[in-house]
């Protein structure tokens, strides 16, 4: 063999196992500690070289139940996590007026694109995907009431978010979800009431059942 | 004429960096010669001073960072959204990488920003050992490098709904992006805490002013959820969730939250406000699909497309395809309105949940109109539905994952427009 010819053949060794590498995205042998840190199943066509992690690296300290309690802000619809307090129709209406309607209208109508329309209990069918005209609101659309409160108390109003105090968070959604006719202007919103709140969107949410292939769902 | 661009008023470049350039009389000269030279008109705006030998003066000196050349201005648009979207101009880019200043950008309380020495990652819920990770915990953790898309769910919505000929990729589709990121992998992260087996669920919270709150299922945290650190080779940018991010691969990009800051395990999802007013899919027959979080697969032409005005010959037929279900296996163009495809050679191996470029090379023959569409396949046999079998499976009114095919109507006079209905 030449060695022009040797050298052609050493290119091609290397140029092949550049490729392997590349095939073998999740599986060369170039990086088997990252390989077998992330080789999702989806992802690999063949076994990626199994690296052994300790079982613990030791890394992070033990969560006090201070920052715990300071961050978990969350609201599920279980409502265990809805504070005390309470709040009336008149009471929200007057806030929604100062701290609402200025992205969402005087009467809840939105400001279309970014500034949703929060109050129509219309359509009543839930129709939406027959029309893209018809908007999803609170009273229309949204499947649980726990949700209302999870959502102004973390993030309303934009430019102040999580000002709002807890008696004021209930008042809001005493006055949108009377506004939705949900409920009477008369309740008095705290957690028993907002637990006992029945939205018109609920039970028609189904879960995903696109799988890919050939069907298209 | 050639596929110039028509540029929009005030979609020019940062000046400061034109001025750089120009730092100088004798550029400043150079600029008086070449507009002469060229016999600008006072409609084209005037192109941007070079000398006109480059070999016969010296260039500029070093610099902190690189500028984009002065002739190219891409940029997203609209600019000014606290809670919106941001799109990514899909015509001016080439190749697979999106560059991280072009990541198209969805907020919905505007940008955090977040000192990295006061940023911490609280995991707590159904675990054995609630954790604090700092930043510095977080980069000790073993790295990997992934490239995927992230695709806004709402992509296409408009081209969808409410087309136009007058759009542009950016307009139809610039609500995905493609990076290569680094950070680490979330079931390592897991393994320090010691997730319950009655924990189904997780909530990933940001600390961005929304607190922006999703569910997400433990499954995917075994799988390939990661929790980067890093986009294209440096810290993630702020847009995207500096100092750490949830990356979840092929999922609709509001799971994969920004400037994460809690993980709490749960045996139930929490029900927020994006997944069930947002970013659930009304279908017909009164219901909605939840948590839908796979992104379809999907392919958009980049090339030709509106505002460009084609000559007879040879042209590229470029554009992008990716599936939230692994890789793209191939993508078909057609010059014919769809009677007949032709398959498209990819510029590179398809990376699972991740773009791939394809071209097509297709030429004009001056007749028209001519229909350009694209469909892309992924390794679960699927492909794109046509906009009228789109239509009757989810609706007009549906709200989220758009993939049907689209294209571009290629007029006789050589006019390049969107055509949603092909």
């Amino acid at each position: 063999m030449s060695a022009t010819r040797r050298r052609g053949a050493r290119a091609a060794a290397a140029t092949g196992l550049a490729l392997l590498a590349a095939c073998g995205d999740r599986g060369g042998a170039a990086a088997p500690a990252a390989v077998a840190a992330a080789a999702p199943s989806s992802e690999a066509t063949t076994p990626p070289p199994v690296v052994e992690h300790p079982a613990s690296f030791g890394l992070g300290r033990a969560a006090t139940r201070e920052e715990i309690r300071a961050w978990d802000i969350d609201v599920n619809p279980t409502g265990e996590a809805l504070p005390a307090g309470r709040g009336t129709y008149e009471q929200g209406k007057q806030i929604y007026a100062t701290q609402c309607a200025g992205c969402h209208g005087a009467r809840g109508e939105g400001i279309p694109p970014h500034y949703p329309m929060l109050v129509s209990a219309e359509p009543r069918d839930f129709s939406f995907a027959d029309d893209f005209r018809k908007t999803k609101t609170i009273g229309n659309y949204w499947p649980y009431a726990t949700t209302l409160y999870d959502y102004i108390a973390r993030a309303m109003p934009l430019t102040a978010p999580g000002s709002l105090t807890p008696d004021q968070v209930y008042a809001v959604v005493a006055y949108l979800l009377a506004e939705n006719e949900v409920t009477g202007r008369d309740v008095v919103m705290d957690r028993a009431a907002l637990l006992a709140v029945k939205m018109p969107g609920a039970g028609r949410f189904v879960p995903d059942d696109r799988t890919g292939g050939p069907e298209f769902r | 004429m050639s596929t110039r661009r028509t540029r929009e008023p005030g979609e020019g470049g940062p000046a400061i960096s034109r001025r750089t350039l120009l730092a100088g009389a004798a550029a400043a000269a150079g600029a008086a010669a070449l507009g002469a030279r060229e016999g600008l008109t006072a409609q084209e705006p005037a192109r941007p001073a070079v000398p006109p030998d480059p070999t016969k003066v010296p260039g500029l000196p070093t610099s902190p960072l690189s500028e984009r050349s002065p002739f190219e201005h891409p940029g997203r648009k609209p600019v000014g959204n606290l809670s919106g979207p941001s799109f990514t101009p899909l015509q001016d880019l080439t190749g697979t990488i999106t560059p991280s200043d072009l990541h198209f950008e969805r907020h919905h309380g505007g940008v955090a920003l977040i000192d990295p020495q006061r940023w911490k990652l609280l995991i707590h819920g159904m675990v054995d050992r609630p954790l604090v990770l700092d930043l510095e915990d977080l980069r000790r953790f073993p790295q990997v490098t992934r490239t995927y898309f992230i695709e806004c769910a709402g992509n296409g919505r408009n081209a969808y709904r409410t087309p136009k000929a007058e759009m542009t990729p950016q307009e139809v589709d610039g609500l995905t992006s493609n990076t290569e990121w680094t950070g680490v992998p979330l079931r390592t992260i897991l393994r320090e805490v010691g997730v319950k087996p009655k924990a189904g669920w997780f909530l990933a919270e940001g600390g961005d002013a929304a607190v922006l709150s999703r569910s997400i299922p433990v499954a995917k945290a075994m799988d390939d959820a990661l929790v980067v650190l890093a986009q294209n080779g440096e810290p993630l940018r702020p847009a995207h969730g500096y100092p750490a991010r949830l990356l979840l691969p092929g999922w609709e990009g509001n799971t994969s939250v920004k400037w994460l800051r809690r993980l709490e395990f749960t045996d139930q999802p929490n029900m927020s406000r994006d997944e069930t007013s947002k970013y659930t899919d009304p279908l017909p027959g009164g219901k909605a699909r939840q948590f839908s979080f796979e992104q379809d697969v999907k392919s958009v032409i980049t090339a030709p497309a509106y505002p460009a005005r084609l000559e007879q010959g040879w042209w590229p037929i470029s554009g992008l395809a990716w599936s939230g279900r692994g890789r793209v296996t191939k993508v078909e163009v057609s010059t014919d309105g769809g009677k007949t495809w032709a398959q498209a050679e990819l510029l590179t191996p398809p990376l699972p949940k991740a773009h791939v470029r394809f071209q097509h090379m297709w030429r004009w023959d001056g007749r028209g109109p001519v229909v350009l569409l694209s469909r892309a396949w992924d390794e679960t046999g699927a492909t794109q539905p046509t906009r009228a079998e789109f239509r009757r499976v989810r609706g007009i009114g549906t709200d989220f994952h758009f993939n049907h095919v689209r294209g571009w109507i290629v007029e006789r006079d050589g006019r390049v427009v969107f055509g949603a209905d092909a």
